[in-house]
């Protein structure tokens, strides 16, 4: 277990790890969410209540499932940061905050896309939309903040803080639906419940929440090594590797 | 498949728009970010390659450069 731990600290043995994975998880990842996409836009039923519009929940429920998830392990991460610091979970943090940026706002954008058929209006200042909004806001502060700050370690504590500071937000997030009146639909995606959508329906989502997921794993894998090879670029590993062209 | 026709597939029953503008931002954006970090990933390759290249090339060239030479200096002792 101790071994375990130590080794996932070793950048080089990190770096072998995803190398070997990362194939895997590029083609897994887009097998499935291709499959679910061209599922559910041109095979499963259409909504009684919405039409054709819900089609948007194959992407609008992935991408805030990783907008969430990706913060989630952004804040374990920090926690392995400020207690233990272990340079992977800086890298980790550093490595992922741009694409949990990217879903957060694709979240955003396809919510307000669909709400304009169905609610009627791109946006309301609701619970769930403005504690989403906030999660976009707290990706941007932690990159900003880590470019701000010169001294690698400094900025690694300083983020670290900031992402659990932000932690707040996430279970106001997943509850708003229930605490607050919204517009917003309660979740149609739970593990532990059956699902309270038809099988032809949620097969596909599924599908596309889990290629998404593999995805995630892919863009880890690959902007985690790029950071490894800047920060430990002058090492003997790195040189060894890269003189004798195993990349 | 739910659609009776590939233009009933594109209109949606009006939805259209609003589903394709989804998919379309969905897709160049995670595609773009895709080659963003690809690109990134062998931009940052290429660096290492120049400096450990460079520096080897160095020090093959004059390889009593690399360790450390030594020189008496006289030093007036009063």
């Amino acid at each position: 277990m101790w071994q375990w731990f130590h080794k996932l600290g070793s950048p080089k043995w990190f770096y072998g790890i995803a190398t070997r994975f990362m194939p895997w998880l590029l083609a897994g990842g887009l097998l499935l969410l291709v499959a679910g996409l061209v599922w559910g836009l041109a095979f499963a039923p259409k909504d009684y209540l919405q039409g054709n519009s819900y089609r948007i929940i194959f992407i609008h429920v992935p991408s805030s499932f990783l907008a969430q998830s990706i913060y989630v392990s952004m804040a374990v991460a920090a926690v392995v940061t400020l207690v233990w610091r272990m340079k992977l979970a800086d890298v980790f943090v550093k490595a992922i905050a741009p694409v949990g940026l990217v879903f957060t706002f694709l979240s955003l954008f396809t919510g307000a896309v669909w709400g304009k058929p169905t609610w009627g209006t791109w946006w309301v200042w609701d619970a769930r939309l403005t504690s989403m909004l906030i999660l976009l806001f707290l990706y941007g502060g932690a990159i900003a903040l880590d470019r701000a700050i010169n001294d690698e370690k400094s900025a690694a504590r300083a983020v670290a803080v900031l992402v659990l500071v932000g932690v707040v937000n996430i279970p106001i997030i997943q509850y708003s639906v229930e605490w607050w009146n919204t517009l917003h639909q309660p979740s149609t995606f739970t593990l532990t419940e059956k699902p309270a959508m038809p099988m032809e329906m949620w097969m596909p989502l599924l599908l596309s929440v889990l290629g998404l997921y593999l995805l995630f794993g892919w863009f880890a894998c690959i902007r985690m090594k790029t950071e490894i090879l800047i920060r430990e670029q002058r090492t003997r590993w790195v040189k060894e590797m890269i003189l004798a062209g195993r990349t | 498949m739910a659609f009776d026709s590939f233009s009933a597939f594109i209109a949606m029953e009006g939805h259209g728009p609003y589903v394709w503008v989804c998919y379309a931002v969905f897709a160049i954006l995670l595609a773009g970010m895709m080659i963003w970090s690809v690109k990134r990933n062998q931009w940052a390759l290429e660096d290492c390659r120049r400096r450990h290249e460079t520096e080897s090339r160095a020090s093959a060239k004059a390889p009593g450069k690399a360790s450390a030479t030594f020189t008496r200096v006289e030093i007036p002792q009063d």
